[in-house]
């Protein structure tokens, strides 16, 4: 009998072109995401070595991380972003690449518009220079973050050569409350393992409550695999994955579909398969969360209080969470719930989809952005966008005083002119509360778009369950 | 074509923090260049200067001995968060050859290695030494990567176990695009029986 495999262990095999040494392997790449940001170095590389790009139609561009979000009637402000975003460009013109730029309705950010498009498909294998590229791996693909040097590689031979990682499995059980949603479960998980728990692993996340999380859902869940350090995350794909791509523009049509999905229902892994690490966390009794700290894994239940660095186990530790409170300028002690805030960012690749938006315009509706607080939404894609104008959610977030924005990466990392002043506390959608993430000294406290939607009606963290 | 490291003998400076992100080793500002050269400035910004653009003097690559320093002794979980390679190559070109710590995040370890860069895991006791000794002031550490060791003049010996992977590429310094092109009969055959 063979031996018995996980999910990965089978997107990993069908993806070895040769092994170059024990545990290392030459893999072929299915779709490969470019962005403006980390891509024009490679493609220099390419020119000055008189390479090309070995499979064009299996490489997708858009902008995404320095463009602006205001008016695109506009030419961009910003000299060098300006400059970045033609070499995008001129380099998807030179190597034949199909690319969303400014100007086109599918603009978006990479790891929205993969999915939105059906480019994004179970088994496949799938990187970007970006390390949300987990993002992808919600579909049952293994979807990993590259650096530049990787790109290049990429794009000359349609390849990577990796070391296996090992395989953790998630198993998060349970039903979740209402307010509770699946940013929460990976927060919670993060905290748990801490921001290094899965270095060196991919991450399948099993379990009742993931079996339970819709589409876009569970994109937010792998969406942030590599903040607990992991290389990926994926998921078993079931009927909630094929009905989400059937009929989207780049998904198998015709006779296609339904053989696609025959192959795509044995992506799973086998009983008793052996996972390298296990973690289990139950969903019932996950709360609201919202960090603290300046890494993800800082984090506690809305219901908590600022957590005292003299408690913590190591020295090491200690220091750490002493340096985070400093910088978040927060007391031990004081109950997480009522801390006030100055911004509000709802969007980015973890929670800027269809489904978040409704989520924080259910919070908002007839309601109105406390007095002192700036609120802005920034859709993950111009069709996200245009759904929401559809079904009317700019109005509701535009009445209740939110500014309403063009697709992008924007506030999340701050490549673009929405950032954080000093000393400015955001309650955040986004993925990463690092020290000058958002603008140099803002302050990031992440959480899920209902409780971010709160926090901006209250001008204070809140827990969006009491509403 | 990746810079090729063998053996390196060379000033340590520490800093010691856990989960050093790689927006701290570089942050976004600095992300829109379409070169591959000029980040050295840029390297620790915020950490490294103040609002006003001096240069702090608490920070610890700013202190005297910390200049022409080739080696970093750094906390766990180094180089974690955001996949730009633009922070190793800030790292790269500020001097640095080699980093030391407990453990280091994925891409960033896949990036050193891609640009001459050495990561080196030692076990959390053994980065806590080699932390104590740079207090007395000037102080040098040897990281051989043949052999997989690291030693000082004192006698500290540490023995680290590299990617294989990487360390042929370091010492090697062979172009790595290049040679996944003589696998082409492999891919074309690849793509042929999955079409």
């Amino acid at each position: 009998m063979s031996k018995r495999r996980t999910l990965f262990d089978r997107v990993w095999d069908a993806h070895v072109v040769r092994e170059l040494a024990d545990g290392v392997a030459l893999l072929y790449v299915d779709l490969h995401l470019i962005h403006e940001v980390t891509s024009p170095q490679a493609f220099s590389g390419l020119r000055r070595a008189g390479r090309r790009v070995r499979r064009p139609e299996r490489t997708l561009a858009t902008v995404d991380h320095n463009v602006p979000t205001g008016d695109r009637s506009l030419p961009i402000a910003d000299a060098v972003a300006a400059k970045q975003v033609d070499a995008l460009g001129t380099n998807a013109r030179e190597f034949d690449i199909a690319l969303f730029d400014l100007s086109s309705p599918g603009q978006g950010i990479v790891h929205v518009i993969g999915p939105e498009l059906g480019a994004t498909q179970p088994g496949m294998l799938i990187v970007c220079g970006d390390s949300h590229t987990a993002t992808h791996g919600a579909f049952g693909a293994f979807a990993l973050g590259i650096g530049t040097s990787d790109v290049e590689h990429v794009l000359a031979t349609q390849c990577i050569v990796l070391s296996k990682p090992k395989n953790l499995e998630a198993r998060i059980s349970g039903k979740r409350a209402a307010g509770v949603s699946a940013k929460d479960l990976i927060l919670a998980l993060i905290g748990k393992i801490g921001t290094a728990g899965a270095t060196g692993h991919v991450i399948e996340y099993t379990g009742a409550a993931i079996e339970a999380l819709s589409m876009e859902e569970r994109m937010t869940v792998c969406n942030m695999s590599i903040e607990g350090g992991a290389r990926a995350g994926l998921m078993a794909p079931d009927d909630v994955t094929f009905t989400y791509l059937q009929g989207r523009p780049r998904a198998p049509a015709g006779d296609a579909w339904p053989a696609a999905v025959d192959r795509w229902r044995a992506l799973r892994s086998d009983d008793e398969a052996a996972y390298d690490t296990r973690v289990t966390l139950d969903a019932s009794r996950v709360g609201p969360q919202v960090t603290w700290g300046t890494t993800p894994g800082m984090v506690a239940d809305i219901s908590a209080r600022v957590p005292d660095p003299a408690q913590l186990a190591t020295e090491n530790e200690r220091r750490a969470a002493a340096r985070a409170l400093a910088y978040m300028g927060l007391t031990p002690g004081t109950p997480l719930a009522g801390i006030p805030i100055d911004r509000v960012f709802l969007g980015s690749c973890t929670n800027a989809r269809i489904e978040d938006l409704r989520a924080a315009a259910s919070v908002v509706r007839g309601r109105h952005v406390a007095t002192r607080v700036r609120a802005m939404v920034v859709p993950g894609s111009q069709r996200v966008k245009a759904q929401a104008e559809q079904e009317g959610l700019d109005r509701v977030f535009r009445e209740a005083g939110f500014e309403w924005r063009n697709a992008g990466c924007s506030m999340c990392l701050g490549m673009n002119a929405d950032v954080l002043g000093a000393g400015e506390r955001c309650a955040a959608t986004s993925n990463r509360n690092f020290e000058g993430r958002q603008g140099r000294g803002g302050r990031t406290h992440l959480m899920s778009p209902m409780m971010a939607a709160a926090a901006a009606i209250e001008g204070q963290l809140v827990d969006v369950r009491a509403w | 074509m990746v810079t090729q490291f063998v053996r390196h003998r060379g000033r340590a400076v520490t800093l010691p923090r856990r989960d050093v992100d790689t927006d701290q080793i570089i942050p976004k500002q600095f992300l829109k260049s379409v070169e591959r050269t000029g980040f050295a400035p840029a390297l620790f910004h915020d950490w490294r200067y103040r609002a006003d653009g001096s240069p702090d003097p608490a920070f610890e690559l700013n202190t005297p001995t910390a200049a022409g320093a080739t080696i970093l002794i750094t906390g766990p979980n180094f180089g974690c968060g955001s996949s730009r390679e633009h922070a190793v190559w800030a790292l790269v070109q500020f001097g640095f050859r080699a980093i030391v710590a407990p453990s280091f995040a994925d891409i960033f370890t896949s990036n050193c290695y891609r640009n001459g860069l050495l990561p080196v895991r030692l076990q959390p006791t053994e980065v806590d030494a080699l932390i104590r000794s740079t207090e007395g002031g000037l102080y040098e550490i040897v990281v051989d990567l043949e052999k997989q060791v690291v030693t000082d003049d004192r006698g500290f010996y540490a023995r680290f176990s590299a990617d294989p992977y990487g360390r042929e590429l370091l010492l090697s310094g062979l172009d790595e695009i290049g040679r996944t092109l003589l696998e082409e009969p492999s891919i074309a055959a690849y793509e042929r029986s999955h079409s």
